[in-house]
């Protein structure tokens, strides 16, 4: 969504975490007050979702006649439910198209910054040279720097070389947008890491490489981890970027597609454009609920994106 | 579509092998310098290709909007000021700069409001029902604005006085007697944006709730101990005890939640573009750039827009040395 994400301060949560644990069932337990509080905002935040859920599988006079919540009076609503709003929006809408473009999209651009960012955080962790904190603070100054400001120059530019619309245009600029972050949390991350591992490594005569290849990179797998959950679920999202490198066609990608050809067209419907609605949503909530950890890991230890 | 999952595939392989063999060139390179100059330029090769990135993707556009934001709508000849005046003294940016700033105001705050909420509530919660209500409220963050925008159009949806409303808050008030609303069109007070601005809250408390929760879990039992003991009630003890020990990761959460609320534009985008009186920053520049075609005018705006960072900038860095000082 917007892309503010992540902090600076809170760096080590897990292990604080871990030393609170002692304290439940300890005084201050769950009053009344705090177990309807959070209900209450569960449920507020939760409903919309439910509603769009349930319409999803509604035919189209259902979903243009009553409200959703009916449902839970009128059982004999329930037996026209079905996943046809799902198949028409896949083929008809076009979604499933669109989602496959997405994977194309998103694929690339979460995995290929990865290599890239973690040589520059080895260096600026590891290695001592003329301009490292200079450099460095550029890297940290840059994650606050909106990308809007990349799309007036660049669109000219790929305009000149025809690549805007394709795919590797927005490969590149994805990259470049999620680099300051990835090297931010990267280089956090490997700070963390024993020195005296590195050192001596080092005495065995191991050049920076190996170091990378065999000691770094491998103890770093969290901090990957959650870097490339983090820029999936970005790329995914993205409405923006997608719309003004590629635009609408033959390779837009899923939202694109779901605000083109369907929220945009009055006659589409809410059955529809729920179901459009829920096959973009489906891959990163699933990718979240099941890799929430490392995705909470990276938010505590990242930082602000541009 | 077959082919396109295979060349994904291909091409993620491609670029991580290319990456692999770039680096090992460089690496090579490197080490054929004579003695010293070896290590003295190889961490340079080493950040090489993440800095082209940046500088790319980063550097250089800033630059060279700057620039276009001096010229005209196709970028052919230099007009001064003109963008820049030309935009400030209009009208509807006015307005534009002006639902912006309430945007600033208000959604920051709230966000973190209820995210503190969320956070020392839940904690009271047994284990399990702490992380399950979290999660819920935490899953926003994983729904694009599109998707939102599908999910709260069946909220705010609006029908005609005497059909049957199908969207939520409608259904609401017109059981209760009212007549409907079409909320997103109402301008009075800025009503509309700040349905908006609550799609945004949706998607973000969870991020608040999440660091503000790992902060206060982070607080020493032995100062909540002392201050019990010393007779302090639960509320004294949460504003003069707890809070100013997560008061960091309260302006972190803050400032993170500002850049992104200036940045705002598909939430707007899909739901209203613009319309009724809630127009921002971000979706006037993707209108004068796609709409208008004025390169000049979208231009001026993306370097208003950088200038209202920079002092963010700033804090972010001295804070960042700061941190690292500490360290």
């Amino acid at each position: 969504m917007t892309s503010t994400q992540t902090t600076m301060a809170a760096a080590t949560p897990t292990e604080k975490t871990r030393r609170r644990s002692s304290r439940e069932g300890q005084p201050q337990k769950a009053g009344w007050f705090a177990r309807i509080v959070v209900l209450i905002l569960c449920f507020l935040w939760i409903v919309p979702v439910v509603g769009l859920f349930l319409t999803s599988f509604r035919p189209r006079d259902d979903a243009n006649s009553t409200g959703w919540w009916t449902l839970f009076w009128t059982p004999s609503a329930w037996s026209r439910l079905s996943f046809d709003n799902y198949v028409t929006a896949w083929n008809d809408a076009e979604l499933g198209i669109a989602f496959v473009n997405t994977l194309a999209i998103a694929l690339p651009a979460t995995f290929i910054p990865i290599l890239v960012a973690a040589f520059a955080a080895y260096a600026f962790t590891f290695m001592e040279f003329p301009g490292r904190n200079f450099l460095f603070l550029a890297v940290v100054s840059l994650l606050v720097v909106p990308n809007y400001i990349a799309f007036v120059p660049i669109l000219r530019i790929y305009s000149d070389l025809e690549l805007a619309g394709t795919f590797p245009a927005v490969w590149l600029a994805h990259i470049g947008f999620g680099m300051s972050l990835a090297i931010y949390i990267l280089r956090n991350y490997m700070a963390t890491l024993p020195k005296s591992l590195i050192e001596s490594a080092k005495i065995d005569g191991a050049s920076h490489f190996q170091t990378f290849f065999r000691l770094v990179l491998p103890m770093s797998v969290p901090a990957l981890a959650a870097f490339a959950i983090f820029q999936f679920l970005w790329v995914w999202n993205d409405l923006l970027v997608a719309l003004i490198f590629v635009g609408p066609g033959d390779n837009a990608p899923i939202t694109v597609a779901l605000r083109n050809n369907l929220m945009g067209q009055a006659g589409a419907g809410q059955h529809l454009v729920t179901a459009g609605g829920f096959i973009s949503m489906i891959l990163p909530i699933v990718v979240f609920l099941f890799m929430q950890r490392f995705f909470v890991r990276g938010l505590t230890a990242g930082a602000v994106k541009g | 579509m077959v082919l396109k999952i295979l060349n994904t595939l291909i091409t993620v392989g491609v670029g991580v092998i290319a990456a692999v063999v770039l680096y090992w060139l460089l690496n090579k390179i490197a080490e054929l310098l004579p003695g010293p100059w070896e290590d003295r330029i190889k961490p340079y090769l080493y950040i090489l290709p993440a800095y082209a990135a940046l500088v790319f993707y980063l550097v250089y556009p800033a630059v060279q909007t700057v620039v276009f934001s001096f010229a005209n709508a196709q970028s052919t000849a230099w007009v001064g000021w003109d963008n820049y005046t030309q935009l400030l003294q209009s009208e509807s940016f006015q307005d534009t700069l002006f639902n912006t700033l309430l945007w600033m105001i208000v959604v920051p705050v709230v966000v973190v409001a209820l995210g503190l909420a969320m956070a020392v509530l839940a904690d009271r919660l047994n284990p399990r029902w702490e992380s399950t209500s979290k999660t819920i409220i935490f899953l926003p963050m994983a729904i694009s604005a599109v998707g939102a925008g599908v999910v709260w159009g069946l909220v705010y949806n609006y029908r005609p006085e005497g059909r049957e409303q199908i969207g939520l808050q409608n259904a609401i008030i017109t059981a209760l007697g009212f007549d409907p609303v079409a909320w997103l069109q109402v301008t009075e007070f800025h009503i509309n944006s700040f349905f908006l601005m609550i799609m945004l809250m949706w998607a973000q408390v969870g991020f608040s709730m999440v660091l503000l929760s790992a902060a206060v879990k982070g607080v020493p039992e032995d100062t909540l101990e002392a201050a019990r003991i010393d007779g302090a009630n639960e509320r004294d003890i949460f504003f003069r005890v707890v809070v100013p020990q997560i008061w960091g990761t309260v302006l972190t959460v803050y400032v993170t939640t500002l850049i992104g609320v200036m940045k705002i534009f598909d939430i707007v985008y899909v739901m209203t573009n613009g319309g009724f009186n809630t127009n921002v920053v971000g979706n006037e520049f993707f209108n004068q750039l796609f709409s208008n075609f004025n390169n000049g005018a979208a231009a001026a705006i993306v370097v208003m827009l950088m200038l209202a960072t920079v002092p963010i900038m700033i804090y972010q860095v001295r804070n960042f040395r700061r941190e690292e000082s500490m360290a």
